[in-house]
């Protein structure tokens, strides 16, 4: 069976005054269906250039990215638009909503673009706010929701389209514990009860504990790869065998 | 998925209320601009329009006098004025369907307590074939009552409403000059002539009449303008071709000698007029289209400065599955909407304009609903040329990059 998605060799540059940068070095990670795993290591490190690949927002200078099997790079821009917008799911550090919107139309949008009509797509996204326990609030706006608030409408938005993969860089990072764990739970359930793949960017080694499989990166390379064991939590691992 | 982009596109725009009204001032001024212009324009038109229905059709005007060129005039008894002997060889030439020789003069006309300054006319009646013009009320004279000098008077619309206001003329007597003339006819209204002069402020009467009780002139037979009306447009240029010759031959010209009339082709006249008009008003068109130009680049410049703003609104959009070609529609339904939402207020702007205008200037000035189609077409023309270059810019982001801005 082919992985959900097989990075080959991905090396990611980025071209400043100063010449160019190369933030990753030839990463290689396959993840299969229904996994549930963090990305960790410290800051600067690539984690969110690699994840950026992975929620086709980018796309490597060298070295491959298949999505069930199909290299990204033979996509057209509309299939790349078609794969964010209903087989990924991407939650931001900074929730990006959109602050015009009220909670239930941040929610909808993803398929106004993939057609879905009002009245379903309206029943859904209420369904889905409720899903985050946040069915009181369809029309907040984001500045009138707290931080774990915005954070969970902003999952409700990322299953929208029922993706197979949820992708969440540092979903937890601007959220105080409790939230976070709220927030953590729900990604469990998602990935237990409807077997969506999970990969999550942490510096929470309780966040990267409650997965079950970790990826270390340092300086753009795959530094661990293994079960969630202390040692690759709090960074003392050695590169996996 | 349009519904919802348009309402998105509105929301946008009520965003920055201000912005986007300024924005549209650009079109609504250029709208406006436009509608006035063609309004005026299409109600100078109209004007003409109308004084040349009125005239009658395949109509020749032979005017006695040639052009005082060299400040020459035609000695006397060389047959320098028209007479009506002229009329009557002229009526008989090929293609004229009939030729009425007609005097005028001003004069002040009393009925009782009533005196009213104004032009009486003597002519016979093919002056109202020829003229295309028919009474209202009551008869016009005889060919038996003009050639006996009948002391009877047929009357404007104007000129019956200053002497005898609401009361019926008809069988009351009116004084010119001292002389008594029964009135047996009103005419119907016709308006205004191409000088802006009130065609209706007149006394027709009969030329024998005229020439001999009020011009005092009848041994000379001497008239003022000749009538002709031709059977066709096609025999107007021979017929004037026909009529110079003859009335050179009658009043014995010679070779090199200046005529002592002119012939005047009223439908050339009014054709020029006519094509002259519609130039001016396609002028004034193409001038309000400059600042319709202007007001769309107004547009492209606060969709590009919108665009620049909202990089991170597009790249959160592409994020979540926005295509380029979404990007691109929800920017240009914006200029659409800025464009269109100017267009409707200009539209009724200048139409307001135009009826100020119209009041002022004394004409019905003319908004017509293809000018207001018209003025759509070009806004949403607009509203898409200019979009569109902010709206690719846009679609051109990369996700990443306007996600990071
Ligand atoms: N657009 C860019 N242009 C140039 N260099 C960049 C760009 N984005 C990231 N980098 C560099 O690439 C490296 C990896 O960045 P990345 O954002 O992936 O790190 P990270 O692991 O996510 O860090 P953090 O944990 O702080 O979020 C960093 O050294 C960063 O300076
Ligand atoms: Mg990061």
């Amino acid at each position: 069976m082919t992985a959900l998605l097989a990075l080959d060799a991905v090396v990611k540059d980025y071209a400043s005054e100063a010449g160019t940068f190369r933030a990753l070095h030839g990463v290689t990670v396959s993840v299969e269906k229904g996994e549930f795993m963090a990305i960790m290591g410290p800051s600067g490190s690539g984690k969110s250039t690699l994840m950026n690949i992975i929620g086709c927002l980018d796309t490597p200078t060298d070295g491959h990215y298949r999505f069930e099997g199909t290299d990204t790079a033979t996509l057209s821009e509309g299939q790349l638009a078609r794969l964010r917008n209903d087989g990924i799911g991407f939650v931001f550090q900074q929730f990006n909503l959109l602050p015009r919107l009220s909670a239930l139309a941040n929610v909808a949008l993803p398929m106004v673009y993939s057609g879905v009509p009002r009245a379903e797509r309206e029943a859904r996204a209420q369904a889905l706010l409720a899903s985050v326990g946040l069915g009181d609030k369809p029309k907040s706006r984001p500045s009138q929701l707290s931080g774990g608030q915005q954070q969970r409408v902003a999952v409700a938005r990322s299953l929208a389209n029922n993706p197979e993969l949820l992708l969440a860089d540092e979903p937890t990072g601007a959220l105080d514990t409790k939230t976070g764990i709220e927030v953590l739970a729900l990604f469990r359930a998602l990935n237990e009860d409807k077997g969506v793949t999970v990969v999550i960017v942490t510096h929470d080694p309780e966040v990267a504990k409650a997965t079950n499989r970790v990826v270390r990166i340092q300086d753009g390379l795959v530094f661990y790869d293994g079960p969630p064991t202390d040692a690759a939590l709090f960074g003392h691992a050695e590169v996996a065998a | 998925m349009i519904a919802t982009m348009l309402a998105e596109a509105w929301s946008a725009l009520i965003a920055n209320r201000l912005r986007s009204a300024l924005t549209m001032l650009g079109m609504i001024i250029g709208v406006a601009a436009v509608i006035l212009m063609l309004a005026i324009g299409g109600g100078v038109q109209k004007q003409v329009q109308e004084s040349i229905a009125g005239l009658g059709s395949n109509l020749l005007i032979v005017t006695a006098g040639s052009g005082r060129q060299g400040g020459i005039f035609g000695g006397a008894g060389t047959g320098a004025s028209l007479r009506i002997d002229d009329a009557d060889a002229i009526a008989r030439l090929d293609n004229v369907v009939a030729a009425a020789p007609s005097t005028s003069v001003p004069a002040q006309a009393v009925a009782g307590p009533a005196n009213w300054a104004t032009n009486v006319t003597g002519s016979v009646p093919a002056y109202f074939l020829v003229n295309e013009w028919t009474v209202e009320d009551g008869r016009i004279f005889t060919d038996r009552e003009e050639r006996a000098g009948a002391r009877v008077a047929v009357l404007g619309q104007t000129t019956a409403d200053k002497l005898f206001g609401a009361n019926d003329p008809l069988g009351q007597m009116v004084r010119i000059k001292g002389i008594s003339f029964t009135i047996i006819g009103l005419l119907e209204k016709r308006g205004q002539g191409f000088g802006g002069q009130d065609r209706d402020d007149v006394i027709v009467v009969p030329l024998t009449t005229a020439l001999r009780l009020l011009q005092g002139n009848f041994f000379r037979r001497s008239i003022r303008t000749i009538s002709v009306s031709v059977a066709s447009a096609e025999a107007l240029d021979p017929v004037t071709d026909d009529i110079n010759a003859l009335l050179r031959r009658k009043h014995r010209l010679r070779p090199g000698d200046q005529d002592d009339f002119q012939v005047a082709n009223l439908t050339a006249i009014t054709d020029t007029l006519t094509t002259t008009t519609s130039a001016i008003s396609l002028l004034l068109a193409a001038i309000g289209s400059i600042s319709l130009v202007v007001g769309g680049i107004g547009i492209m410049n606060i969709m590009l400065v919108s665009v620049t703003e909202r990089t991170r609104e597009i790249g959160i959009r592409m994020a979540i599955g926005a295509s380029r070609a979404a990007v691109r529609l929800q920017f240009l339904l914006e200029a659409l909407m800025l464009s269109l939402i100017g267009c409707g207020v200009g539209v009724a702007v200048g139409t307001g304009l135009a009826m100020l205008a119209g009041g002022a200037v004394g004409f019905a000035t003319d908004v017509t609903p293809f000018a207001v189609t018209i003025a759509f077409a070009v806004s949403a023309s607009i509203g898409i040329f200019f979009g569109w270059w902010p709206a690719t810019r846009a679609a051109k982001l990369s996700p990443i990059e306007a996600l990071r801005s």
